[in-house]
């Protein structure tokens, strides 16, 4: 068992993955997300319009069985208002064991599985891949970059070369950020496929950037709680360190005649 | 409990004399917070605060964890936990790059031990009971990565638990009772968890005797000379108390590590995960790259470097008959590789202890820290050429730093005379003033 997954994954694939992982680290961009770096925030617009995106062309197939429509209320997140997310709820329905059919859904459910079954949930799509780990997996771009997650969804749906192929009954599609260079999921977005109101940006990189945002949203809900309490935490620590450091300084003062 | 002379507790109130004739227990503390300690130890000599720190900081933040846990959903219940329970992220977080944590201190811990000869007589129990918390943490770690159940959760545990599989013969009936059945499912996470709560605390006994066992010989320290017991007087010239000179300068230096870790859990806590394990577990489909965590890469790339073509594999597998084969050899390659380094005291023929009087054993000292570094760096790649090979050249120097050239070094080496005493090597740096 061991040695068969050592050989079949390791050298048939990782030699190919390795090579692979090159090649596509060129193709992922590096994207500048407004909750990159220390003082990263989400922009609460570009939440907005990542649902909108998902809803209107993502959620078709795939699931967020992680997150629930009240979520969306959350500090943090998109920030819609309550009246808001009970709306938005209200515009699906949701399988109720306990009346065993279907009613309307409430904030408290979750957005579910996902609706085709190929389809992967996304819930935490942009934190289970990676964009960046090189150069030959020494971790030097991600220190910079950011693991590259939301990045490679961005490279993802802007990846179609428009190449198709059919291979054991079903149709591939050539993509130049996927692994293996071929994915079944045929090229989900357009130029110009959601209005927004108010009108933004609406072509093909705006969108994917949209959803990419919403993902990472998704992924990470508390990233921004985390950034400030990481933030405040260096700053306190820091602080503590220069009293510790003077104290150790006078401690040691006499044993090292320096007093 | 020292054996370098000090005063030790006098229980003074009635209280305290009425107490100590039952129980000696604050004594105990005294003389283990006083402790006469060389003072001439340097930066290196703080990772053991540092990681009796970080091992009441993951217990704690995993007993909290394990309140939320759930192991029948137990991908969904650690989502749940990021989610839903009040900073239950920030718990999360803390305790999977306080295992991060706990692996780097471990390592420069280890490596002062190796460069100073902290392992030598008569600290050879203290490093012995060391190497068997690192076993431990190593155990522990893993089982721990298993419980959030992602893909990298599942794989991990399939190929670890695979080596036992590798032992000829009755492997695989012990795979099976790890496992508690022929594969890794919830059977076998049921018994992790368990596993991974107990270990723990099993760790916390073997650090107090770490401790104990240190507290009896003394620390070691730079120059590797031993401090003067002939009275406490002369004691007294080579060495400081533990309270308040240490501990002052091991909390300041515990703060300035936490700060880096604070920024590492604010602003990049994935950083040194896998992201394949925000993917729940499936045993139907095999991620491209099975990669364990980052501080198992160097033994991960022992254990891959002795394939079948290796003539050392060869030549094993010749003389026993074939009942030792490739994977067979890298399962005894990776467990000896840390082994060896368990019998450096023994291996280690040089009068001299501290690496900093030894010119030429330094150079084979850094080689030997590039070659752990080179070797983490080859466990993460595939295993395919030219990683193949740097890894088994990798694995042979590690294999000859300890068995080779460590006990010819001691016999053909022209050390530096080291200082007389501790006391000299203080004063060579902070010189007395003219009045002393």
């Amino acid at each position: 068992m061991f040695k068969k997954i050592i050989l079949s994954a390791c050298m048939v694939l990782g030699l190919g993955a390795a090579a692979n992982a090159a090649e596509r680290e060129e193709e992922i961009e590096d994207v500048a997300f407004s909750f990159e770096g220390v003082f990263g925030k989400f922009d609460q617009d570009q939440l907005q319009r990542g649902l909108q995106v998902f809803t209107e062309v993502c959620a078709a197939c795939h699931g967020l069985n992680l997150v629930a429509y009240r979520n969306l209320g959350d500090a943090g997140g998109p920030m819609m208002t309550k009246e808001q997310v009970k709306a938005y709820a209200a515009m699906f329905e949701t399988f109720d064991p306990e009346i065993d059919d279907f009613r309307p859904a409430i904030p408290s459910d979750y957005f579910g599985e996902s609706q085709y079954e190929g389809a992967p949930d996304l819930s935490l799509m942009a934190k289970s891949r990676k964009g960046f780990e090189g150069p030959n997996g020494l971790l030097i771009n991600p220190l910079f970059r950011g693991l590259g997650g939301p990045e490679y969804i961005v490279a993802l749906l802007e990846g179609y070369t428009g190449e198709e192929k059919e291979q054991a009954g079903t149709i591939l599609y050539e993509n130049t950020a996927f692994l293996g260079g071929w994915i079944s999921m045929p090229q989900p977005m357009f130029d110009e496929m959601v209005e927004f109101d108010p009108a933004a940006d609406n072509d093909l990189k705006s969108l994917s950037e949209d959803t990419a945002a919403f993902l990472m949203w998704t992924a990470e809900p508390k990233l921004m709680q985390r950034k400030q309490a990481g933030l405040v935490a260096v700053l306190f620590l820091g602080f503590l360190a220069v009293l510790l450091y003077l104290t150790n300084k006078k401690i040691w003062a006499h044993a090292k005649r320096k007093d | 409990m020292s054996g370098i002379p000090h005063d030790h507790y006098e229980p003074k109130s009635k209280a305290e004399k009425w107490l100590h004739v039952r129980l000696p227990i604050v004594g105990l503390i005294y003389d283990t917070i006083m402790i006469p300690t060389p003072k001439n130890l340097n930066w290196m000599w703080i990772w053991g605060i540092v990681l009796a720190f970080t091992l009441v900081l993951q217990i704690i933040t995993g007993v909290v964890l394990a309140m939320h846990y759930n192991v029948g959903d137990a991908f969904r219940s650690v989502e749940q936990i990021m989610r839903d329970v009040r900073f239950g992220w920030l718990i999360r977080y803390v305790h999977m790059n306080g295992a991060s944590l706990f692996f780097i201190a471990v390592y420069l811990h280890i490596f002062r031990g190796l460069y100073y000869g902290s392992y030598k007589s008569p600290r050879e129990v203290t490093w012995i009971i060391g190497m068997l918390i690192y076993l431990a943490m190593m155990a522990t770690g893993f089982l721990g990565y298993v419980l959030p159940w992602g893909q990298m959760s599942f794989w991990g545990a399939t190929v670890i638990t695979g080596l036992f599989g590798a032992i000829p013969g009755i492997g695989e009936s012990i795979q099976a009772w790890l496992l508690g059945g022929p594969a890794v499912d919830t059977q076998a996470l049921n018994r992790f968890f368990s596993l991974h709560y107990l270990l723990p605390f099993v760790i916390v006994a073997l650090v107090a005797l770490h401790i104990w066992a240190f507290h009896t010989t003394g620390n070691s320290n730079p120059t590797g000379v031993e401090v003067r017991r002939g009275s406490k007087a002369e004691a007294e010239k080579d060495t400081l108390p533990f309270w308040p000179y240490f501990v002052i300068k091991d909390l300041y230096a515990l703060v300035v590590v936490l700060v880096v870790f604070a920024a590492v859990v604010g602003f990049m806590p994935n950083f040194l995960g896998e992201p394949d394990n925000y993917i729940l577990a499936n045993p139907l489909v095999t991620p491209a790259e099975i990669v364990p965590e980052w501080y198992y890469l160097p033994f991960y790339a022992i254990l891959r470097a002795f394939t079948d073509d290796v003539w050392a594999v060869q030549f094993a597998g010749f003389i026993s008959g074939g009942i030792i084969d490739a994977k067979f050899f890298g399962v005894i390659a990776m467990f000896g590789s840390i082994f060896v380094m368990a019998l450096a005291p023994w291996l280690d023929t040089s009068k001299t202890r501290s690496g900093r009087y030894r010119p030429a054993f330094r150079f084979f000292f850094w080689l030997l820290a590039f070659d752990f570094m080179f070797l983490m760096w080859l466990g993460s790649r595939p295993a395919a050429e030219p990683y193949s090979s740097l890894a088994l050249a990798g694995s042979a120097y590690w294999f000859g730093y300890f068995l080779i050239i460590l006990p010819l070094l001691g016999l053909f080496e022209s050390p530096k005379a080291p200082p007389e005493t501790i006391e000299a090597d203080f004063d060579s740096h902070y010189p007395p003033k003219p009045a002393e």
